[in-house]
């Protein structure tokens, strides 16, 4: 069965400029995600990784080259069509975690079912549902500050499953967890990944990349090996 | 979004930072208390005047020596050309339609016994006084006749401030008073007319004018009461008195008012103070609103990783915007509801020792202001808010 292309980059480049200099992140990117991958982008600090994983989030602009996303050029868009973009076919997972502090789990969660227009009855339904299956179910009305790390990165893994989007994208998810923790969170995404999410794993450590299908190697904005 | 999740939203985070909502509401209510309150006051000392005036009648019309309000007056005193001679006059040719009555009026201390009332208005005026003016009523006793005006019979119908002071229990009719150094005999008296202006209408004692004339050495007049059978006379009758003064005095000299044209000149001037009084109130309440944009600009600026988070998860420019600018309304419509309860409750007290009358417009419009007031200062940090780029809110430390 031909796999189905979800994400196609075609030589970007992103520059950043100051009054005095141009500095060059990335440098012609160019690869192919499919559905059902599950791919590790790694590379020391200062590779580009990060502003890597923005673009493809939809977060920030290219400076020059191609993005389709599910076939459509990425760079049409509005602000406004980007974040409903977002919305429906993206999911984060941070490395600080970004919950809310003063929300409780089940209100992080619903999030991006409240700007997605899904009732209320609906989105606490869903919401807690997903957190029973993550072993959170005991922890819906705690607030981020009354959870353990893990907790709260499996709370924000229940967050970027609530819109049900293709796309998983982990910027260094285990990078603020204690190994056991990280662990358990690859485990989850490798779960995922098997019920057909399409993954992609931004991370410095070999030893989480190798969780991955795929491995990406970036170095100075470029890509190594594929 | 929906309306419910913004609103409660919205509360939310009111909520979280109680002090500092409530301290940047207080502008708000300090400001919308303020306009209800001197609109108030304004309002009840415009009725309260307006009251006053229509007291004396709407058939009255009054002659006073001097120009009221023209060009060619200048800035000092102008000597009092209105005689007794023009009152007689203005009877002469009015009598069939009209009741004439000249006034002396000096401010002079009454005796008696070893009991003293100072400052009293003593009224020097003819046996008409009481036919022409509405609110002066006789309660006790009688008024002077034609006869005891002409021959200068020092009698006197006292006030109820007069009455209160120097008699105090006795039954004054019969007693004798000093006024300055005569010797009068009390008559009657009148009932309470209240005060104007802090001006007490009743701390007053009428006497034959013959009697005011030789005791203050006067000739000049200081009004001519005249009351007409009815108002649609006002300006025949008006027009006739202009006639008759203008055969020896020039416009200079006199000036002709009626009730209707006062309370006018009244009204004017009580719309400008409490517009003015409003307008006043209006700027701490500007005041209050720069304090809610401030506010809000540190709102914004505290919560931008939480604007790049929203944005992130797929929250709009707009969804956003009207996160931020509910909060702004909620502040200042609270601030605004509390502020008019406060107004209301403050006027009706005020209500109580001095005039004020709370008017359904101020309420209106000092709501209206206090939204206003949150859209128009919400609005610039919200749309501050709404334009972050997502990425640079999370970055953001």
């Amino acid at each position: 069965m031909k796999k189905r292309e979800i994400i196609r980059l075609l030589n970007i480049t992103k520059q950043y400029k100051t009054d005095v200099v141009t500095t060059h992140v990335l440098n012609g990117i160019s690869f192919r995600v499919n559905k059902n991958d599950f791919i590790a982008i790694i590379g020391p600090s200062g590779s580009g990784k990060s502003t890597l994983m923005n673009i493809i989030g939809l977060l920030d602009s290219t400076t020059s080259g191609k993005y389709f996303l599910n076939g459509i050029d990425t760079s049409k868009f509005g602000e406004d069509e980007l974040a409903e973009l977002r919305n429906k076919t993206i999911g984060f997972v941070f490395q600080s975690f970004n919950l809310l502090p003063r929300a409780t789990t089940l209100e992080n969660v619903i999030l991006p079912s409240i700007y997605a227009g899904v009732s209320r009855t609906q989105r606490l339904k869903k919401a807690t549902e997903i957190l029973k299956t993550l072993g959170l179910g005991d922890r819906l009305n705690n607030r981020p500050n009354q959870l353990s790390g893990g907790q709260q990165q499996r709370v924000a893994i229940a967050r970027a499953l609530m819109n049900d989007p293709e796309l998983i994208l982990a910027d260094e998810p285990t990078g603020n967890l204690d190994t056991k923790s990280g662990q358990d969170v690859m485990k989850i995404l490798k779960n995922l990944n098997r019920q057909g999410k399409t993954i992609i794993l931004i991370t410095h450590e070999a030893e989480i990349a190798k969780h991955a299908k795929i491995i990406v190697r970036i170095t100075d904005g470029k890509i190594l090996k594929n | 979004m929906e309306v419910t999740e913004l609103i409660t939203l919205a509360l939310k985070s009111l909520t979280a930072n109680k002090l500092r909502s409530f301290l940047t509401t207080l502008g708000i209510i300090i400001g919308v208390f303020a306009i209800i309150l001197l609109v108030s006051l304004g309002t009840g000392l415009q009725a309260y005047i307006a009251n006053q005036i229509q007291g004396l009648g709407s058939n009255l019309i009054f002659v006073i020596p001097g120009r009221i309000g023209g060009a060619r007056t200048p800035g000092g005193v102008v000597a009092n050309k209105l005689s007794v001679q023009d009152a007689q006059n203005i009877e002469l040719k009015l009598r069939d339609i009209a009741n004439v009555a000249p006034v002396i009026q000096k401010n002079s201390s009454l005796k008696y016994k070893n009991r003293e009332n100072k400052g009293t208005s003593v009224l020097g005026t003819t046996a008409n006084y009481t036919k022409t003016v509405q609110n002066a009523v006789i309660e006790k006793g009688t008024y002077f006749t034609s006869s005891q005006e002409i021959s200068g019979t020092k009698v006197a119908v006292v006030g109820q401030t007069v009455l209160k002071n120097l008699f105090e229990d006795e039954d004054p009719i019969g007693k004798r008073l000093f006024i300055g150094n005569n010797i009068y005999t009390v008559i009657g008296s009148l009932k309470k007319r209240g005060a104007i202006f802090g001006f007490d209408q009743d701390n007053t004692v009428i006497i034959p004018i013959s009697s005011a004339r030789r005791q203050f050495g006067l000739n000049q007049v200081n009004a001519i009461y005249v009351s007409v059978e009815n108002e649609n006379l006002i300006p025949f009758a008006s027009e006739q008195i202009k006639k008759t003064l203008l055969k020896k005095l020039t416009e200079d000299d006199f000036t002709i008012q009626t009730a209707s044209s006062s309370l006018e000149i009244v009204t004017n001037v009580t719309n400008i103070l409490s517009l003015a009084l409003g307008g006043i109130a209006a700027i701490s309440l500007l005041v209050g609103g720069i304090g809610v944009a401030n506010i809000m600009l540190v709102s914004v600026t505290e919560r931008t990783r939480e604007i790049g988070l929203r944005k992130a998860l797929g929250a709009r420019r707009n969804d956003i915007l009207k996160q931020f600018l509910l909060e702004a309304v909620f502040l200042s419509v609270s601030g605004g509801i509390i502020g008019i309860v406060l107004g209301i409750g403050a006027s009706l007290i005020l209500a109580r020792f001095f005039v004020s009358v709370v008017t359904p417009w101020s309420i209106f419009l000092a709501f209206g202001f206090s939204v206003a007031v949150g859209v128009i200062f919400g609005m610039a940090p919200a749309i501050r808010a709404s334009r972050l780029s997502p990425i640079e809110a999370l970055r953001y430390e």
